[in-house]
Order: structure tokens, then sequence, then C-alpha cells
């Protein structure tokens, strides 16, 4: 069962590889790509420089909308394998957890699988509700192969049993509302990198980030899902990080609060993204700031995750990678 | 610290009297630091300032590893212990942020809670002139409502309503609903508040210790400070304020994983005697702390104690159990038996300083090959001694560790090694005789527990602090302020009793889903269009 998981982990990166390439494919032909219009326009030119063409056939349309067809093809199937991806992505979880016989967050391999899936979890709700965004797909299941490539990279842990330190029932409170926040919080960061790039192209800025900008989805729209996906992380991840962590933190070794490494980074990407709302709740200050704010928190996360569990030994070392 | 909402313009200001200056500085002093980009930039800081507590040791988590680095890093560790750097979130410049950030969230929210006291008071203002100047609008419509059945559905729609007749022969519905938002905001800081002075009075009325433990009624604890290993007590606690209660280790078990040796549970199972009371038997393991009356014991290690007999050249013979300290997650454990009251003439009855005896090296509860443990049970223990003779060091007074020999006793050739370079294997029951004919027997182990007893009077409080900042929280970003009138004319005179509706609605915050809801409150208006 551990191996079928291994197995079923590699398939669920490579749909996801293979929903990004969809993505980008949709993103270069598409209509309302630059890309896509720089393609048709030397045609146009090609047929006008091959022989005289009467004016009344304009070509160019009829490759835009053959161009577009092709396009919502092909980010249909984006679509398709990224939910093919989530579906694997679950197996990968439950193959984990029957192997150990447990839930599968006893480790850092186990903890970045759950909250990546959480996060692309998070992802395809919003699709299905919002359709206009798909076009940020290709920057989510970006963000999704990086994570997991690192974590199958850096992290892998082979199954193994709890530590009694962790034989309690906050551990499924504790960790899985910090899985279910951290993962939205990280996916959250992909509208607000998207808000920032195509809110800079709207302001007139044509250097490389920027001119991801012009096939994005509305600014207002990209600013107002990454606030509502942070305004519903934040909650859960202070019950997570600053309720069930310190009650549990009080039965198991006595205090509430340690300053433990995690603990520092936990308090660290709270007090970020407490700073992100109330930025944001402020008129005075400008929303590309706020979002800003946000992006500093998803490093804090980014942090939390990997820098603390690799450089800092402390009380939440039993999340190291290799086990113990 | 959030927005500074819009409302109508404070009566003009009475003509400045003699400026003082120092009131100005004070006053603008007061303003910049209640306003929310210091607020922000406050938050910033503290965020910046408490990672230096992940990347050095804290004396208060771990005091060992500040031990460490000063070993590793002589030069720098000193200055870092001028800046703080080894009590990060007790240092100065930490609370002078967390200070100035809780003055600022309290010159912010105090005058926010009056404001929002005396707006829950205050009935909804009347309609703007022109409704069709909202955000939301709808235009004049006949309808068969009366006003006081508008205002009775959005009643029923949890609104606060002002009716208003106008000389004009007009009347308004003013609505108003949201108030939550503010109210949560206002709950979750003045719950940050209480969390902090929680904090604070935890520390000063808590106290906290640690203990080793061993199994066995000789080897008891009971709650004074001289029986701690080390401990702390809060500014306000004196040691006559500790409960009273003893504890015997009775039982300790541990298992493990057959094949790699990894921990599967612990259970230790001791004795209690509460303020002079009867002995009870209580159970408790890691995440189940025994709880007492004032004082809750928590397990986080454990180990084993080696008990040897030393018998002196004079026949005379002394045994110790002493805890060795676990140095891997095998249990290959490293201590010290120091015998400073040893090879005492019985004709002289004199202690000669030159005579005293230490037996420095590990304990294996599974030998290998190797000189580590194989397996953190006692399936093949053995005992690996050193023997030295001489000055322990232990009469100058100055505290050393109960875990290994006085280094500098050594380098000085006062304490010497009379058993070479290799250690000397023990196994349970066997016995050693020295070059002096005197002897050691290992006379076997004992499993120790090591506790930390804690206890904390706010820390409830903080609990229900957390849970309350918790729901304001989401009441607060869960919520939406959002007003919405409706005003009523006279239909003319030959339709049969119905009115002109005209409706307009202002989202106080931002909230998308207000179109949707003022198009439903509309339909719902003028359901008894004619």
């Amino acid at each position: 069962m551990a191996e079928l998981s291994n197995q079923l982990m590699a398939v669920t990166v490579l749909a996801y590889l293979a929903a990004m390439v969809l993505y980008a494919g949709e993103y270069a032909f598409g209509a309302k790509s630059r890309v896509g219009r720089a393609a048709v326009l030397p045609a146009r030119e090609l047929v006008g420089a091959g022989a005289p063409v009467p004016d009344d056939l304009p070509p160019a349309p009829v490759l835009v909308v053959s161009n577009s067809k092709r396009a919502e093809w092909v980010g249909r199937a984006a679509v398709g394998f990224n939910v093919l991806a989530l579906l694997l992505h679950l197996g990968t979880l439950v193959t984990r957890g029957i192997a150990a016989d447990r839930m599968p967050w006893g480790n850092m391999y186990e903890y970045i699988l759950s909250a990546t899936f959480v996060g692309s979890a998070v992802w395809a709700g919003v699709l299905l509700r919002r359709p206009a965004l798909r076009h940020i797909g290709l920057f989510v299941s970006l963000a999704l192969v990086l994570l997991l490539g690192a974590d199958g990279m850096i992290a892998y842990t082979p199954v193994g049993p709890l530590v009694p330190a962790l034989q309690s029932y906050w551990f499924i409170i504790h960790v899985s509302t910090i899985i279910l926040a951290s993962g939205i919080l990280l996916i959250g960061a992909v509208p607000a990198a998207m808000f920032l790039i195509r809110d800079g192209y709207d302001r007139g800025k044509r250097r490389f980030p920027y001119t991801l900008g012009k096939s994005l989805p509305d600014a207002t729209l990209l600013e107002r899902l990454t606030f509502r996906l942070h305004a519903f992380a934040f909650p859960l991840f202070t019950f997570g990080a600053l309720i069930a962590g310190p009650i549990w933190a009080e039965a198991s070794w006595g205090r509430y609060w340690n300053w433990d490494p995690k603990e520092v980074w936990a308090f660290i990407s709270w007090v970020v993204y407490a700073g992100y709302l109330h930025a944001r709740a402020t008129p005075s200050v400008k929303r590309t700031v706020a979002t800003w704010i946000a992006i500093l928190g998803f490093a804090t996360m980014l942090m939390n995750l990997f820098g603390v569990n690799l450089f800092f030994s402390g009380l939440h070392s039993y999340a190291n990678a290799g086990g113990m | 610290m959030t927005v500074v909402e819009e409302r109508p313009a404070p009566p003009a200001a009475p003509p400045p009297r003699r400026p003082n200056r120092l009131w100005a500085l004070l006053r603008n002093s007061w303003r910049q630091l209640t306003s929310m980009r210091t607020a922000l930039v406050l938050l910033f800081l503290l965020a910046v300032a408490a990672i230096p507590g992940s990347i050095f040791p804290q004396r208060a988590v771990d005091s060992q590893r500040v031990t460490e680095y000063y070993a590793a890093h002589p030069k720098l560790a000193p200055v870092l212990e001028r800046l703080g750097g080894f009590e990060v979130y007790a240092s100065p410049w930490f609370a002078s942020i967390y200070l100035l950030l809780f003055t600022s969230l309290i010159g912010c929210v105090i005058p926010r809670l009056l404001d929002h006291i005396r707006s829950l008071r205050l009935a909804p203002p009347d309609a703007p002139k022109r409704l069709d100047r909202l955000p939301q609008s709808a235009p004049a419509v006949e309808s068969s409502k009366t006003p006081a059945e508008l205002a009775a559905m959005l009643r029923k729609r949890r609104f606060r309503v002002k009716l208003r007749e106008h000389d004009d022969g007009s009347v308004t519905v003013s609505a108003e609903k949201g108030h939550l938002k503010e109210t949560g905001n206002l709950i979750f800081h003045f719950a940050l508040l209480a969390v902090l002075i929680g904090v604070g009075f935890g520390h000063w009325y808590g106290w906290h210790g640690n203990r080793i433990l061993v199994a066995g009624a000789d080897q008891g604890f009971c709650n004074s400070l001289a029986q701690y290993d080390d401990s702390t007590l809060g500014p306000r606690v004196t040691a006559a304020d500790l409960p009273n209660f003893c504890l015997t280790l009775n039982n300790f078990e541990a298992s493990y994983q057959p094949d790699t040796g990894q921990p599967k549970g612990f259970e230790a199972t001791v004795g209690v005697t509460e303020d002079d009371g009867p002995v009870q038997t209580r159970d408790f393991t890691v995440n189940d702390p025994l709880r007492l009356h004032h004082a809750n014991v928590h397990l986080i290690g454990h180990g084993y104690a080696v008990t040897v007999r030393y018998t002196d050249r004079y026949g005379e013979s002394q045994t110790k159990t002493v805890p060795f300290l676990p140095v891997d997650g095998m249990f290959t454990s490293e201590g010290v038996a120091q015998f400073p009251d040893v090879n005492i003439d019985p004709k002289t009855n004199k202690r000669d300083a030159t005579l005293q005896m230490g037996f420095e090296g590990r304990y294996l509860p599974t030998v290998g090959t190797g000189a580590t443990s194989t397996y953190p049970a006692e399936n093949a223990p053995a005992l690996f001694l050193t023997a030295y003779r001489g000055d322990l060091g232990l009469d100058v007074g100055t505290p050393g560790s109960v875990y290994s020999l006085d280094q500098g006793q050594i380098e000085t050739g006062d304490l010497k090694n009379i058993s070479g370079e290799r250690p000397h294997e023990l196994k349970v029951g066997e016995t050693w005789t020295l070059d002096d004919g005197s002897k050691l027997e290992f006379v076997g182990t004992r499993p120790y527990a090591t506790l930390a007893i804690r206890y904390d009077p706010t820390q409830s409080l903080i609990l229900v602090g957390a849970v309350l900042g918790l729901i304001g929280l989401m009441l607060s970003l869960g919520g939406h302020r959002r007003r919405v009138w409706f005003r009523a004319l006279p239909a003319s005179p030959d339709s049969s009793g119905g009115t002109l509706l005209a409706a307009g609605g202002l989202p106080r915050t931002d909230y998308p889903g207000f179109t949707d809801e003022f198009a439903s409150l509309v339909k719902a208006a003028e359901e008894g269009n004619p």
C-alpha cells in the first residue's frame, strides 16, 4: 500500500504537470492572449503578401475563432487533467493513510501532501463557481507541481507509526485545521500574485511579469478572491495555531506557548496576515500594498513549512524530514 | 485600527485658543501612534523582532542549548547575551514593540467602542434626498404595501428600522443592519488585550520546575524548591506558596516498536499524597498529565538510573542510585557515580580527599557491537565505567554537573584515572575489583521519569479570551454593515390606497453580495404590486 501511494504521488505530479502544460497551451493560443494575437496577425500579412486578396475577405477573424475554439478545448482538457490530478492526489493521501493506519499527517512529507491537496481542492471549488478565473490555472498548477516536487525530493519519509507525543485527539484537530488553513493560504497567494501582475499591466507596465497580465481575469475579481480566501483561512489558522495548538501544548509539554521555532513562525505568519487584513480594511492603504503583505505572509508560511523543518530543531521536530 | 467610517462631520471646532506647543506635540504624537499606519508598522516590526528567537537558542526554552551555543561561539555569545538574543521574548526591545502596539490598540479601540455604543443607540439616519445617487437604487413603482408593512418586513430580516413622516406627505423607512461586524471587531481587539494581561499575570503568579523522579519508595519527591533539579518562580510567588504534595514513582512502562525501537507508548504510575491526605495511586502519560490541585505534572522524558555499590578498602560499602541521561534514541545513557565519603580510615576517622572515588561512563540497555545501544529496552544491559580516584572537587562549593566529573580536577591531576583507557564492562550483578582492593558492584537499574511540574493560574482565562477573540474575528470578517431606505409617496388619488415606492441602498463595507440582497428586498417590498 505504501508503494502504491508513492507511485500515485508520482502520477499525481505528472497529472498536475499535464494540466499545467494544457493551461499554458490555452494561455498561448487563447484569443485573449498576446501570443494568440501575434500568431494571428502575421497570418493576415502573409496572405496579403502572397497574392492580391480582395479586401472583403478578412482571414484574421476566422483564424481567431478557430484559435479560440481550439483554445477552449485545450482549456477544458486542462481542467479535466486538473480534476484527474486532484483525484490522484486524494488517492495518494488515502493509500498513505491506509499504509500507516492513521491520518496521513505525521511528518513533513505527509503534511505538505495534505496542505497542497487542500489548496488544490479549494482551487477546484473556485473553478467551479467562477469559470472565468480559469486563466490563472497555469499558475495554480505550477505552484502545486513545485510544492509537490519539493515535497517528494526534500521531505520524503517512509511510512511509520506515530511517536507517543503525537498520539492524541488534538493531533487530528490541531493538524487538520492548520493543514486546511495553510492549504488555503498557500493557494490564496496565487490570485494575490496574479492581481499584482494584472494591476501592474492595467497601469501600463510592460516589463516581463506584467506582460502576463493581459490575459488574466479582471483585477478587482482577483483582488476580491484573494481577500475572501485569506479572510476564510485566517480564523481557521487562528484556531489551529493559536487555540488548538496551545491547548495540546499545555497537555503535552505543560506550557501553552513555548516559543518553539515552529510556533514563532506561526506567530509571525499570523501577525503578517493580520497586517494584511488591517491594511485591506483601511481605505488609505492601497490594495497593491495590502496584497504585497499577503505575499509576504505566503513567504513566511513557506519558511515555516520548509525552512523551520530543515534548519531549526525544536519541540515540533517530529515533523522533520526523515521521521523522528 | 480599522476603517474610520464616514460619518456626519462634527460641529465646527471652536476657534483655537492660545496654542500650547507641548500639548500640540503630545496630541499629534498620540494621533500618530494610534494611526493605522503606525499600527501596521508595529505589527511588521513585531513579526521581524520575533525572528531571532527562532534562530538563537532561548534560555526559557532550553538553557542547555544556550550553554552549548556559548561553547560553540565564545566570541559571539556574550554580544548576543547583551542584546538579549537568548531571551528575545523577555527583552526590552521586544516588550517595547508589543507594548507600543497595545497602546496604539487601546488608543484606537476605546474611541471606537464609545462611537459604537453611540451608534447602537442611534436610529438609522433619514433617507438622502436623491435615492438614485446611491450605489444601489430602484426607481419608484406602485406598491400596495404600507410603510408599516415595509418596516415589519425589514424587521423580520433583522434590520433596525425607523419610520419618518415628512411634511410633503412622504414617509421614509430607514433600515440598517450589520452592527455585529463592528461588535465582533471590538470583541476581537479587547480579547487580545485580555490575553496579553492574562499572560502577564500568569507570568507573575505562575511557577514551574523540573525533576527527575527515580522509581522506588526511597526516591520520593515532595513539592519544595530544594527538591527540584531546576525551578523558576514567578515574581509574585514565594517558596511558601507552593502547594503541598508528594510523589513516588511506583512503576514506569515504556513500549517500543520491535524493529526500529521507536517509542510506542509510556505509562507512569505514581503514588500521590496531597495536603498530607491518604496516598492515591494515579496513572499519567505523555499528552495526559497528572492534574493536581494548583499543579500539573507532565511526563516529558524518561531514562535509566543505575544502582551501584562501592565497597572501600576498609570494607565499608555505600549504595547509590544515579540517573544516567540518554544521549540518543536508543537510550545510550551517560552519567557518573561519585563517592566523596569513602576510604575513611577507621583508626583516625579522617576523610582523605585524595581517596575519593568517581565512576564515569555509559549505560547501554542493549549492547550491540559498537559503543552505543542498539535498542531502547533493556534486552542486554551493560555498564561501561572508568574509575577515578582523587579529589572530586565537590567541596569547593561551585555547583557542577551531576552527570559528569569535574574536568578541571582531572586536568590538574587531582583526580586520576586508575582503570586505563578502555572502560570496564559490568553486567548486572557483576563486581569489579580495583587496584586497591576496593570493589564496585553493578546492582541493577531502575527507570526514572523526567517531570515538568507547572502551575499557571491564568491559562483557562487566556483560553476563554482566545476563543472570544476568534468569535469576534469571525463576526468581524463575515459581517457587513449596510443601509437601505424606502421612500413612500402617496400614489395618485384614483388608485386604491397604493403607494409609490422608491428604494436606495448603501453598503458601508466592501460587500459584493449586496446587489442581490438589495434586489431581493426591493422585490419583497413590491410584492403587493397591483
